[in-house]
């Protein structure tokens, strides 16, 4: 480990003597290398912003967040399948926030338009739009992007490094380059002379790493094949790092409590607090107190026992009148309407049904509570988080405490778990903020279970209404109206001070993008005002919309007399041809008959998100003492699967995290307040009832899908629509334990 | 009064009022950092450790009532030399963020002492106060039926 560390100390300094990796081509900014942030020490060569060649060996950087996800194997997979790596050889690390590392993926997402219909040119575009980011700064991972964003960047970036490492070969040794093979680390001559790339260190300075083509995937090592993550050892161990485990000399705990009202504090009394034992400081922040100790215990005991009044919050202060606002945004002027086909106004022959559903507000609750360190001294602010958004919060901090970004150092640790809480800005300010408190000491800030459950930036609730009608068995119109505040835009007007113009995509994904022919086919979306924090939960907009539309689409189903499996792949077979696959796949694997005993239930559920279409089936079973879910299959269509033991890890933990929710998760308001506070009345999916699980991965879509989130969506719905089949119940709300008798 | 205690074989004195949780003395006075705090009511068992073998969990045992020596995921084995468990979670490509893994491993290594072939109703009996938000159980069940069978073939 001293290796990395004493690498991260030499390189990760941002200079003006930054190397420009790779050649500038074009004319534009856009499509100029960004500068990069790896500075080279003596002997050492940075041959572009994600490999770093020393004496020691090779480092890649794999600047996306490490949240459970296994990004950082398969980004490092990408490089080294070029570079011709060993496998044992791979040292990976985050490196620090930098233009370089935008994300090319986010923006070509807000370009109108299903995803599923993209055609080449549509797809190009929205890849050029994307490298707008770069002139943003926009390092974040999220929205299940990574892949699609480094799957030719980390390749080039490989293959230019290898050649690179040819050309200095070729010097030294005198032989043409093309005449050289790569191999294990190594550069090999026709003689059998091999060179480990370590030993090629100082040579590669001189040398302009070239631009060359990518190998052909047949050829692949890595690519494509299940690889031991690069993190696994260290968290089997205990070693792997997060910021709560961040180390330094001197350093004190630090605990907050903010205003769970969101509205600020009108006053505190700390006289109870300042005397207990270990307590250093007690800080001001103005809409809550810090408690600086000897230890993260005696901080938190004595933060508790600081008497705070909080101002009163300035939305409505119970569960009740908030959905009551949601219900009240229905009746006004949609946002969106970007689905739109046929005329829902028309008049249509058939059997018409209407359904009115309601999701709660969810927390993400994380398995570590909201942490980071930081280390204030004057001139200079360093700061250890665990986050999805570098750029963004490196610039908050710096702001927070009076210096520029270019004096903050900004670490980025292992996430433990993220799921889009930690694209939030404000747990790392506040350690820059602690810190900015006790110059020269380093704090390590570790939120309490119950201040991390009530300042979340939590998943809205929603409320949608839908009327269909269908004809011959099939669906002729859907007309739905779906309204809930914007996740969109409170997190824009949070991080940027701006709302962006246009109608919020985000809000009806999951709903309007689905791929299915139905002749008269809207979704509108209605935007609810109330100041409740929001944010990016695991699938977002598409873990409302998904349970919503696809719930319907199976009332719809039964209303038809259609089986419900063969109800979804009539309406996706004429318009996505992927989608009908992995339908039809889930239907073979599960062995799907329509028919189930009676003490078993079995649902089907379709949602495309992120790319992928995903298609579940689950099966429940009443035991006499409570319902309990029995197995899931899933199959699943991201184009190219790099790495098949992550990706079906990740199905199936998306489908846990939704499972989760749609059983049992559901965060309430009084007094403005958030009332849960632990994993006693917040709690999720445990080994006694999380279901086998049955993965099919299909590799016909013709662009990338993504993996962290598209396993979310479906699985809500599913498991309701099998609770119908078992029970004869439709649950139009969440959580199901308020109508089943599910066991926990 | 500096408390004595004894960690993965080594004798610490402990300079702390005798109430701080055994978790935040591994965790802020020991520097034993791969013990980790989730909860605090011990309702997710991430902080799980060893006192003589039994597994705790160390937010709730204050530092004057811990009754023996104490095992942490650091003394169960090193990233050079891993226990049979931890090969066996290794194998198995279990983590994800890895935060609740320290807790999970540490309560699978005390049904194995106990239970050296644990039915799927002991993993669920043993394992369903370990909370996991990635969803992880899968493969920690298989990996902990892999290492029951592992050390069964080593004794």
């Amino acid at each position: 480990m001293g290796r990395i560390k004493t690498i991260a100390r030499r390189t990760f300094l941002i200079g003006s003597a930054a190397i420009v990796g790779g050649a500038a081509f074009g004319i534009y900014q856009i499509n100029k290398d960004a500068p990069n942030p790896l500075v080279a020490g003596d002997g050492e060569a940075t041959l572009n912003p994600f490999v770093l060649i020393t004496r020691d060996g090779v480092t890649l950087i794999a600047p996306r967040a490490e949240m459970g996800q296994g990004v950082q194997t398969t980004l490092a997979a990408l490089a080294a399948e070029e570079l011709d790596l060993a496998w044992e050889d791979i040292t990976v690390l985050h490196g620090p926030p930098a233009q370089a590392y935008y994300n090319s993926v986010f923006l070509g997402m807000a370009i109108p338009g299903a995803h599923y219909k993209d055609t080449p040119f549509k797809h190009a575009m929205r890849e050029q739009v994307g490298k707008v980011g770069k002139l943003l700064d926009l390092q974040a991972t999220g929205g299940s992007t990574s892949m699609k964003d480094f799957y030719e960047r980390m390749r080039h970036a490989g293959a230019s490094a290898r050649e690179a490492l040819k050309l200095a070969a070729s010097a030294q040794l005198g032989v043409p380059a093309s005449d050289l093979r790569t191999e294990n680390s190594n550069v090999i001559a026709p003689d059998g002379t091999t060179i480990a790339y370590s030993d090629l260190a100082e040579a590669l300075r001189d040398i302009t790493p070239p631009d060359v083509e990518l190998r052909d995937p047949a050829t692949w090592k890595y690519l494509g094949k299940s690889m031991p993550r690069l993190d696994m050892v260290g968290k089997v161990t205990g070693t792997a790092k997060f910021a709560t485990d961040t180390k330094l000399d001197g350093m004190k705990f630090a605990t907050v409590r903010m205003s769970p009202t969101r509205a600020g504090m009108d006053s505190y009394d700390d006289s109870a607090a300042r005397d207990m034992d270990g307590v250093e400081a007690i800080v001001d922040l103005g809409d809550g107190i810090a408690v600086i100790a000897s230890n993260t215990w005696l901080a938190m005991q004595a933060a508790e026992a600081v008497d705070i009044t909080w101002t009163p919050a300035n939305y409505p202060a119970d569960t009740d009148g908030l959905r009551a606002a949601i219900a009240a945004s229905l009746d006004e002027d949609a946002d969106s309407m970007v689905r739109d086909d046929g005329d829902v106004t028309s008049a249509v022959e058939g059997t018409e049904i209407t359904a009115e559903y309601y999701v709660p507000w969810l927390a993400h609750a994380t398995m570590e509570p909201m942490s980071a360190t930081a280390l204030f001294t004057g001139d200079a602010l360093e700061v250890w988080s665990g986050n999805q958004a570098p750029t963004m919060i490196r610039d908050a901090c710096a702001k927070a405490v009076g210096l520029t970004p270019e004096q903050v150092t900004l670490h980025t640790t292992y996430l433990g778990g993220g799921f889009g809480r930690r694209g939030e800005m404000d747990f790392s300010v506040l350690a820059a903020r602690i810190a900015a408190a006790m110059p020269g000491t380093p704090i390590r800030m570790v939120w309490s279970r119950e201040e991390d459950m009530r300042r979340d930036f939590y998943r809205p609730a929603a409320i949608a209404q839908f009327r269909g009608v269908v004809q011959d068995g099939k669906a002729v119109l859907v007309d739905g109206k779906i309204a809930a505040p914007s996740v969109f835009h409170s997190s824009s007007l949070r991080q940027t001070g701006a709302v962006p113009p246009g109608p919020d995509r985000l809000h009806v994904e999951g709903a309007a993008d689905q791929p299915y022919a139905i002749p008269h086919f809207r979704i509108a979306g209605h935007l609810t005002n109330i100041d409740v924090p929001i944010g990016f939960w695991r699938s977002v907009g598409a873990s409302i919309n998904g349970f919503m539309l696809d719930t319907f689409i199976d009332e719809l189903a039964h209303a038809a007399g259609t089986d419900p499996l063969q109800f979804r792949l009539d309406l996706a077979r004429a318009e996505h041809a992927p989608s009908a696959d992995v339908i039809a796949a889930v239907g073979e694997m599960s062995g799907w008959t329509g028919q189930t005993p009676a003490n078993i239930g079995r649902g089907v559920a379709f949602s495309f998100s992120f790319g992928t279409p995903v298609a579940q089936v689950v099966e429940v079973e009443d035991t006499g003492r409570g319902i309990r879910i029995n197995k899931c299959w899933i199959a699943a269509d991201l184009g190219t699967v790099l790495d098949p033991s992550i990706v079906e890890a990740q199905m199936t933990s998306g489908a846990i995290y939704g499972f989760s929710a749609a059983m049992q998760e559901e965060i309430t308001f009084t007094d403005g307040m958030v009332e849960q506070g632990n994993f006693y009345d917040y709690d999720a999916m445990r080994m006694h009832t999380v279901p086998e699980f049955e993965v099919r991965l299909l590799e016909t879509n013709p662009f990338m899908g993504g993996a962290g989130e598209p396993g979310t969506p479906p699985s809500m719905p599913a498991l309701g629509n099998a609770l119908f089949d078992l029970t004869g119940t439709r649950a139009r709300e969440l959580p199901l334990i308020k109508t089943f008798d599910l066991i926990l | 009064m500096a408390t004595r205690l004894t960690i993965n074989g080594t004798a610490h004195d402990v300079d702390l009022p005798e109430n701080v949780p055994l978790l935040w003395v591994l965790r802020d006075e020991i520097g034993l950092t791969g013990t980790k705090f989730g909860c605090g009511v011990a309702a997710c068992g991430a902080c799980t450790v060893h006192i003589d073998g039994e597994a705790v969990r160390s937010c709730q045992v204050a530092l004057a009532d811990v009754w023996g020596e104490v095992t942490t995921i650091e003394g169960l084995g090193t990233p050079d030399a891993m226990a049979t468990i931890q090969q066996a979670w290794a194998d198995h490509q279990v983590a994800q963020c890895g935060y609740c893994q320290s807790g999970q491993i540490m309560n699978a290594a005390a049904l194995l002492a106990q239970t050296p072939q644990p039915t799927d109703q002991d993993i669920d009996d043993a394992m369903q106060g370990n909370l996991c938000r990635c969803g992880t159980y899968p493969r920690i069940r298989a990996a902990i039926k892999d290492a029951a069978q592992r050390l069964s073939e080593e004794t």
